[in-house]
C-alpha cells in the first residue's frame, strides 16, 4: 500500500510526465531491464521527486511514531515530537545560519537547524537532571525551553534579520519538503530506522505507562531506561527531520490519534501502524502541496494543518460520543 | 490459584521524610506479615498506611530502615523477580486510556513474558482467570472509559491477581466497590494463598477479614498484632478517635461504631 502511495505521489505533478515514464525511470534506477528515460526528464523523477516522496515517507513515519511514543511517556494527549523543544531551537539555528549568512543554501540552513535542535535537547536534559521523574515536568521543561528558544529566534530575527531572512525563516518553519536531495534521504531514513527498531522494543513497556509509572514500575518495567529510550530516540528523530523538512507539524500530534482510534492503544500495534500512518499522510499532504496550486508551491506544513485541524477534531469529537 | 510460595513481608525501623515537612511520614515503623495471612494497615488519614505501603511494593526508598521479601533485602531481589513476587494494586490508578478490560488485565503478564513475543496460553489463561475470580468475566472487550469506578477497581484487580504473585499489596482496594463487591473481594484474598496486605478504612471490614492488623497514627504505630488483641474499645478511641462495640463471637471480631468519642 506504502509502495503505491509512494509511486502515486512520484507520478504526480508540474511536467508532463506520465505514469510509464515514471515507472521506467524509477524501474531503470532500481535495476530493471527497462530502457532509461532522456536525461532531463529523468532527472525530475529520480533526482527531484523520488527523493521528495521517500523523505516525506521517511519523515512522517518517523515524526507519527515518535509522537505516540511521547503520548505515552507522558501521559498526554496533546503531546508531539516537537514538545522536547527541539523545533524551537532548530529554528534559531537556522535563523542564526540567515543571519549571519554562514556557508550557501539549504545545507548550511540544515546543519544550524540540526545543531539548534540537539542544543535544545541538551538543555531540556541538563533541567530534568538525573531523573526525569515526572511526565508533567518534562512537558513543562519542554515548553519551557520552546519558549525560550522561540524567543531568541525572534530577538535575532528583529535586531539583525532582513526582510529576507524573515521570509526563509517563515518559509522553512512551516516545514517544505522543496529542497529534498537523496544524501537528507538516507540520513533520516537510517536515523528513523535505527529510533523505530529501538521503539518497538520498548512497546509493551509503553502500554504499561497507561496507569502511570509507579504502577507500570510494579510491573517490573524499568521505567527509567524505557524513558531514556523513548526520549533519545524522539529527539534524534526530530533533530534530523527537522533539519531536513522544517516543523512540519501536525503529522506527530494527529497521526496517533486517528490511528488509535482505529486500531486501539496497544503499542505493539499502535507504533508499526502509526509509522505507515505518517509515511502516507505526510506523502500525500506533500503530493497536494506540489499539485494544489501549482506552479506554485505550498508549504506542506501548511497542508498537513489544513487536513490535520479538521481530522483532529473529528477525533477529538468520536472519543467523546464513545 | 498460585503454587504456594510462602513469602512473608518484613518491616523495620522504616522512616520516611519529605521536604518541607519537620515531622516524617513514617518514624522507626515496624510490620511483620506472615506468609499467607492478610494483615490489614488501618489508621486515620495522613497516618502514612499508603506510604508505608509504597515502601513495601519498594516504590518509595525509605530514609532508613529495611523491608525484607521472604527473608531477603527487598532492594537485593531484580525488577523482574520482585515484580513476578508481588503484585501492587494502587488506590486510585487511573487512566483516560482506551485499553479494553483484557489488555489491562494482560498488563499483569508483563513480568512474565518476553518483550517480542505474543501472550501465550499460559498468559491468557492466567488473565482468565483472574477475570473469573474478580466476577468480570465477558467484559473483556469493554473499553477502560467505559467502566464504573467499582468495575476499574475489579479489574486492577484482576490484573494484580494476573501477575500470579507470593505477595499482594492492596491501598484502599474497596473503594468505589458497592458492599457486595467489597466482601466478595475481601473474601477472596482471604481464601487465597497469598501473602496480602491491605490499607482499608472501614473498621467492621478490618475485623471480618484481617489476620493481622497494624495501626498507624501520626506516622507510628500505634498498635499491632492479631486481630482481636488490636481492636479493642481504647485502642479504636485512641487511635480513631471513635467509640465502638467490639464483640468476640467464635474466634472472630465484631466491631460497631457507635460515634465519634468525646475529645
Amino acid at each position: 500500500m506504502l509502495a503505491a502511495v509512494a509511486f502515486a505521489a512520484i507520478g504526480v505533478g508540474g511536467g508532463d510526465i506520465t505514469w510509464a515514464e515514471t515507472a521506467r525511470s524509477l524501474g531503470h534506477h532500481l535495476g530493471l531491464p527497462v530502457a532509461p528515460l532522456p536525461r532531463l526528464t529523468d532527472s525530475v523523477v529520480w533526482e527531484l521527486r523520488a527523493p521528495r516522496v521517500l523523505l516525506a515517507a521517511v519523515a512522517g513515519a518517523g515524526l507519527a511514531t515518535c509522537g505516540a511514543v511521547l503520548q505515552a511517556v507522558t501521559r498526554n494527549a496533546l503531546a508531539e515530537p516537537y514538545l522536547l523543544g527541539i523545533s524551537s531551537g532548530a529554528s534559531t539555528g537556522a535563523v542564526l545560519v540567515l543571519v549571519a549568512g554562514l556557508g550557501s543554501g539549504a545545507v548550511s540552513l540544515a546543519g544550524g537547524a540540526l545543531v539548534g535542535g540537539l542544543v535544545a535537547f541538551a538543555l531540556v536534559l541538563l533541567l530534568l537532571g538525573r531523573n526525569p521523574s515526572s511526565a508533567g515536568r518534562l512537558v513543562l521543561t519542554g515548553v519551557v525551553v520552546g519558549q525560550l528558544f522561540a524567543a531568541v529566534t525572534s530577538l535575532v530575527l528583529l535586531g539583525w534579520g532582513d526582510a529576507d531572512a524573515a521570509r526563509g525563516l517563515t518559509y522553512w518553519l512551516t516545514g517544505s519538503l522543496a529542497a529534498a536531495r537523496w544524501p537528507a534521504v538516507v540520513l533520516c531514513a537510517v536515523v528513523t530506522g535505527a529510533a523505530l527498531v529501538a521503539l518497538r522494543l520498548i512497546a509493551a513497556d509503553l502500554d504499561a505507562f497507561a496507569f502511570g509509572a509507579r504502577s507500570a514500575a510494579s510491573l517490573g518495567v524499568p521505567v527509567a531506561a524505557v524513558r531514556t529510550t523513548a526520549l533519545v530516540a524522539t529527539a534524534a528523530v526530530t533533530a534530523v527531520v527537522v533539519a531536513s523538512v522544517g516543523a512540519i507539524g501536525f503529522v506527530g500530534l494527529i497521526v496517533p490519534h486517528a490511528v488509535r482510534a482505529l486500531a486501539g492503544p496497544l503499542h505493539a500495534r499502535l507504533l508499526p501502524l502509526s509509522a505507515v500512518g505518517g509515511a502516507a499522510f505526510l506523502m500525500l499532504a506533500d503530493a497536494v502541496a506540489r499539485t494544489a496550486l501549482a506552479p506554485r508551491q505550498l508549504p506542506a506544513g501548511v497542508v498537513t494543518a489544513l487536513i490535520g485541524v479538521p481530522a483532529f477534531l473529528l477525533v477529538l469529537q468520536r472519543r467523546e460520543r464513545a | 490459584m498460585t503454587g504456594a510460595r510462602a513469602v512473608g513481608v518484613e518491616a523495620s525501623g522504616i522512616t520516611v521524610r519529605v521536604r518541607g515537612r519537620a515531622a516524617p511520614v513514617l518514624a522507626d515503623v515496624a510490620l511483620s506479615a506472615p506468609p499467607g495471612a492478610v494483615t490489614g494497615l488501618l489508621g486515620p488519614n495522613g497516618s502514612g498506611k499508603s506510604t508505608l505501603l509504597h515502601a513495601l511494593a519498594g516504590s518509595t526508598t525509605p530514609d532508613a530502615g529495611e523491608v525484607r521479601l521472604g527473608g531477603r533485602p527487598l532492594g537485593a531481589v531484580p525488577r523482574l523477580e520482585r515484580a513476578r513476587t508481588v503484585a501492587v494494586m494502587e488506590q486510585d490508578a487511573d487512566s483516560d486510556t482506551d485499553l479494553a478490560v483484557a489488555d489491562v488485565v494482560a498488563l499483569g503478564r508483563l513480568p512474565h513474558r518476553r518483550r517480542l513475543t505474543p501472550p501465550g496460553p499460559d498468559d491468557a489463561a492466567a488473565c482468565a482467570r483472574a477475570l473469573d475470580l474478580v466476577g468480570m468475566a465477558g467484559t473483556e472487550r469493554r473499553r477502560w472509559r467505559t467502566l464504573s469506578g467499582g468495575e476499574r477497581q475489579r479489574v486492577h484487580a484482576a490484573r494484580a491477581l494476573a501477575q500470579e504473585p507470593a505477595v499482594l499489596l492492596l491501598d484502599e482496594p474497596t473503594n468505589h466497590l458497592d458492599v457486595r463487591h467489597q466482601h466478595e473481594l475481601l473474601g477472596l484474598l482471604r481464601a487465597t494463598e497469598l501473602t496480602v496486605v491491605v490499607v482499608l478504612h472501614d473498621l467492621a471490614l478490618a475485623a471480618r477479614y484481617c489476620d493481622r492488623l497494624v495501626v498507624l497514627r501520626d506516622g507510628r504505630v500505634h498498635a499491632a498484632g492479631p486481630t482481636a488483641g488490636v481492636l479493642t474499645p481504647p485502642t479504636l478511641r485512641e487511635a480513631f478517635g471513635v467509640d465502638a462495640v467490639v464483640t468476640q463471637d467464635g474466634g472472630g471480631v465484631r466491631v460497631e461504631v457507635t460515634g465519634a468519642a468525646d475529645r
